[in-house]
């Protein structure tokens, strides 16, 4: 091996903060050099990619619209990460809180009154929750890999609302289309502009990220989800239990997430439909690692996100660039930033050479 | 016996070794004669283990000279200094649990030959040296001292010519160690230098031919420690004054304030040790220590009591009556009983979170650091402020974090967290592990001072010189089980050493006779 890997004695605080732009830089330039192959004109590219979605009012408001449930379900994520509780499956639980939210919605479809949204939205968390709760049961039950199961309970939760939108919940008047009823007005998010697509749900959004924030400085659950993530050994000296924190990191996410999935159905779609979401709940493992697990920053990193959806439609269409762009463009910086982080600890060295010297 | 008129088998001129800001060894310069037994004296932290990690090649000098045998050598890695003829023996050894004797030899020697050859010259090795091993054994049914012979045979294997033994007495019992103390005056006889690494004066007294004595990275004196009093080289081990200290008054009453009764647990862990019936009292104001070579339930016991493990059965443990084995460690904090586990980072504290955040691991709730399930932050400040100042811990304030503190001053934080908390039962481990000796007699006044209000301290320690000093009875715990209680003023080393052993298989010299080892107890 002409190299090692060894791991640094420091890392300043200076260089944690730095590796999200850094990887964000790379990301560009990693871009433009794919664009150039694609055979696009790769600034052009770019310049619709990353700054035409910010351009107009109406623009940020697109963005506010994608970058709520993408902030919403990484502020829940970024506490069971900081746990070192690995919940991939928030997508799982988006759809089942959707599910769970839309049943209500369709329940009620000719009620109306206040109390429809609020149960809805008590539906979905409940929903995302119980969820969730399938991997967390498995992992402090049984030791199983809360990785695998949360992301393979993805797939069985996309092919569930598959089964209910093609079969039972379709809309009798859609013309067979794959979808159910549009929800009645009282159960749609009121919106917060006219002429935009901002609703509620972007408010509860934010209330929500303030109070994970107020709950990791200040609470001392956040305490305990720290001292499991960071030491467990001390976490058990302290009298916090692991298996607690993996069951409340699941709940927190899970909860997050269905509400999440229900503002998306209540929201901009309106309805249940087999895709709901273009992969927010994965996108969103990435906005709480690029904000650095903190609640401030996942809003940044959310926005960053959005632009990268909001942008690649943009240039879907005055570009022809290929649809599939936007995620090789989030999964590069996931990439660069894992590669960042990794190399603001360790670092790479030549392995020192045998040497031939007579003693 | 060594000759110094001959060409020195190894002189260091000058060593200087940094690590960012910290200044590990400082112009280090001294020889060691070939056949001489050369001691490396020094506190934890005066740089004992980085010069000896640059002489074996796992660490390179910024500045400096090693010459062998008279000429000047680079060592850019142990695999160079095994070429040379330096092996080292190392204080945490380096051996796979469930592989042989044989087979972990020939993993860690170079050019090893075919493995029926090795066993027998391991054979022959281990006869000549009277180190009696088994080839055929796999390392977790051997005891610490025996695991110990692994590594001293692998090095023996390689004919070296300087042996380096960084503290191998800590793991062993009293006969272990004057075993251990033959071979390697066999070794010196035969030529081979030894560069024994320790802070145990009479050790070095008994053994060692030359003393260097470290202080901050640098060389602050030599001496012959066959003249030099253990006090003269101890002041000069330290800088200063010893200062002595002060022993209680005999407080202890006939109450007793924690039980445990016949208290057996099966171990989770792979090669853990299983606890079996294990029986004491502390009374109040009594400090209990338990004693013991590492690895025989030390661990397991501290957890149990500490309530890291939780038990079935309540009434196993009780404190004043109380019983509070079905506890987890935050609930018998709030029954009176406060710990401090062995390791100080990660288990004691979280290095990355400061001090004032530390205190909330074990006090939030005992001392009201929280409120309503929220933080008080000025109260966890005032508290860690007030630990810092009562115990002298160095450190810039509540807001330093924990890992940037030394071993010394980090233990003794930790110490005055859980003695602040005026706990009804205090059980420490290892309380002055790796800390020098200021802090350590900080630690051992506090203990004293807990105890004399009335306290019952239970210490566990692999140091038996500490607890000599500093308990009013102890008893020995071997393979799980707990001998009978002695009192510490009646006891003698013998008799501690015998009990450590486990009172077997100590004089056996074939090693196929051993078989029955720990399991059997």
């Amino acid at each position: 091996m002409p190299f090692k890997v060894e791991p640094r004695a420091e890392t300043s605080r200076a260089v944690v903060y730095a590796t999200p732009v850094l990887a964000v830089l790379l990301t560009v330039i990693s871009g433009y050099f794919l664009f150039l192959l694609l055979g696009l004109s790769p600034a052009k590219t770019l310049y619709h990619f990353l700054v035409s979605p910010t351009l107009s009012f109406y623009g940020w408001s697109e963005l506010c619209v994608k970058a709520g449930p993408l902030v919403l379900i990484a502020t829940g994520l970024a506490i069971g990460f900081r746990a070192n509780v690995w919940n991939i499956g928030a997508e799982g639980q988006l759809t089942l809180g959707a599910i769970a939210a839309g049943g209500v919605a369709l329940a009620f479809w000719n009620d109306s009154g206040l109390w429809i949204l609020p149960l809805m939205c008590l539906a979905g968390i409940l929903g995302g929750m119980i969820y969730a709760a399938i991997p967390a049961f498995l992992k402090t039950r049984f030791d199983v890999s809360e990785i695998l199961t949360s992301l393979m309970l993805t797939y069985v939760a996309t092919l569930g609302l598959g089964i209910l939108v093609y079969g039972p919940w379709r809309d009798p008047q859609g013309y067979n289309f794959p979808q159910t009823r549009m929800f009645s007005d009282s159960a749609l998010l009121p919106l917060i502009l006219d002429g935009t697509r901002m609703h509620v749900g972007i408010l509860v959004t934010l209330f929500v990220a303030v109070a994970a924030w107020i709950l990791m400085t200040r609470a001392v659950i956040g305490f305990q989800v720290k001292v499991v993530g960071q030491a467990p050994l001390a976490a058990r000296f302290g009298g916090f239990s692991g298996k607690r924190t993996v069951w409340l990191s699941f709940l927190l996410s899970g909860g997050a997430s269905g509400l999440a999935g229900t503002f998306e159905a209540a929201g901009p779609v309106g309805q249940l439909v087999p895709h709901l979401t273009p992969g927010y709940g994965f996108t969103a493992i990435i906005v709480a690692f690029l904000g650095r697990l903190h609640p401030l920053g996942i809003i940044a990193a959310g926005f960053l996100m959005a632009i990268s959806y909001n942008g690649g439609e943009i240039a879907q269409v005055e570009d022809r660039l290929p649809q599939a762009a936007t995620g090789v463009f989030q999964g590069m910086l996931l990439f660069y930033l894992l590669a960042c982080d990794f190399l603001s600890r360790y670092r790479l060295r030549r392995a020192a050479r045998r040497e031939v010297t007579p003693s | 016996m060594h000759d110094e008129s001959q060409t020195p088998r190894l002189v260091l001129k000058g060593i200087s070794k940094r690590f960012q800001s910290v200044v590990a060894n400082d112009h280090v310069g001294f020889s060691v004669a070939p056949g001489q037994v050369h001691a490396l004296l020094g506190e934890n932290g005066a740089g004992k283990s980085t010069l000896v990690k640059i002489i074996y090649g796992v660490l390179q000098a910024d500045e400096g000279q090693i010459l062998w045998n008279g000429h000047e050598v680079s060592i850019n890695s142990p695999k160079r200094a095994r070429e040379l003829g330096i092996g080292m023996v190392f204080q945490h050894f380096s051996l796979f649990q469930a592989m042989t004797v044989l087979e972990n030899i020939a993993l860690g020697i170079d050019d090893a030959p075919d493995l029926k050859e090795l066993a027998e010259r391991i054979i022959a090795v281990s006869r000549k040296y009277g180190l009696p091993l088994d080839p055929t054994r796999e390392i977790h049914t051997l005891s610490v001292g025996e695991r110990q012979r692994v590594e001293i045979v692998r090095c023996l294997l390689q004919n070296p010519k300087l042996l380096i033994m960084d503290e191998p007495t800590s793991v062993l019992t009293p006969q272990e160690v004057g075993r251990l103390f033959v071979t390697l005056r066999q070794l010196s006889q035969e030529g081979c230098s030894i560069l024994y690494i320790s802070h145990k004066l009479q050790e070095i007294k008994e053994l060692c031919h030359h003393a260097t004595v470290l202080r901050g990275g640098r060389v602050v004196g030599e001496c012959d420690p066959a003249i030099e009093t253990a006090r003269g080289m101890a002041q000069l081990m330290i800088g200063t004054e010893l200062k002595q200290l002060v022993r209680r008054a005999g407080t202890i009453t006939d109450e007793p304030r924690l039980i445990v009764s016949n208290l057996s647990l099966r171990s989770d862990q792979p090669f853990g040790v299983d606890l079996k019936g294990i029986s004491f009292q502390v009374g109040a104001g009594e400090i209990f220590g338990i004693a013991g070579v590492a690895g025989n339930g030390q661990n397991e016991l501290t957890e149990a009591l500490a309530g890291e493990v939780v038990l079935h059965s309540p009434s196993t443990i009780r404190l004043d009556g109380k019983p509070i084995a079905h506890l987890n460690a935050e609930q018998r904090r709030m029954q009176g009983l406060c710990s401090v586990p062995e390791e100080r980072n990660g288990h004691a504290s979280v290095g990355d979170m400061t001090l004032a955040e530390n205190t909330l691991l074990s006090a939030r709730n005992r001392m009201g650091l929280t409120f309503k399930g929220f933080i008080r932050k000025g109260d966890a400040r005032a508290f860690a402020r007030q630990v810092i100042e009562d115990f002298g811990v160095k450190a810039p304030g509540p807001g330093s974090n924990a890992a940037t503190l030394s071993g010394g001053n980090l233990q003794k934080f930790i110490v005055g967290r859980e003695v602040l908390q005026s706990p009804e039962v205090l059980v420490i481990a290892q309380p002055t592990w790796g800390v020098d000796a200021g802090a350590a007699a900080a630690i051992h006044q506090a203990l004293f001072k807990l105890a004399q209000s009335g306290a019952a301290i239970v210490v566990v320690s692999q140091d038996l010189d500490e607890l000599l000093v500093v308990t009013d009875r102890l008893a020995v715990i071997n393979g799980g089980t707990l001998s009978p209680a002695l009192a510490t003023a009646d006891a003698t080393i013998e008799q501690i050493g015998l009990l450590m052993g486990g009172l077997h298989g100590l004089d056996q010299v074939d090693g196929t006779a051993r078989r029955e080892s720990r399991d059997a107890v």
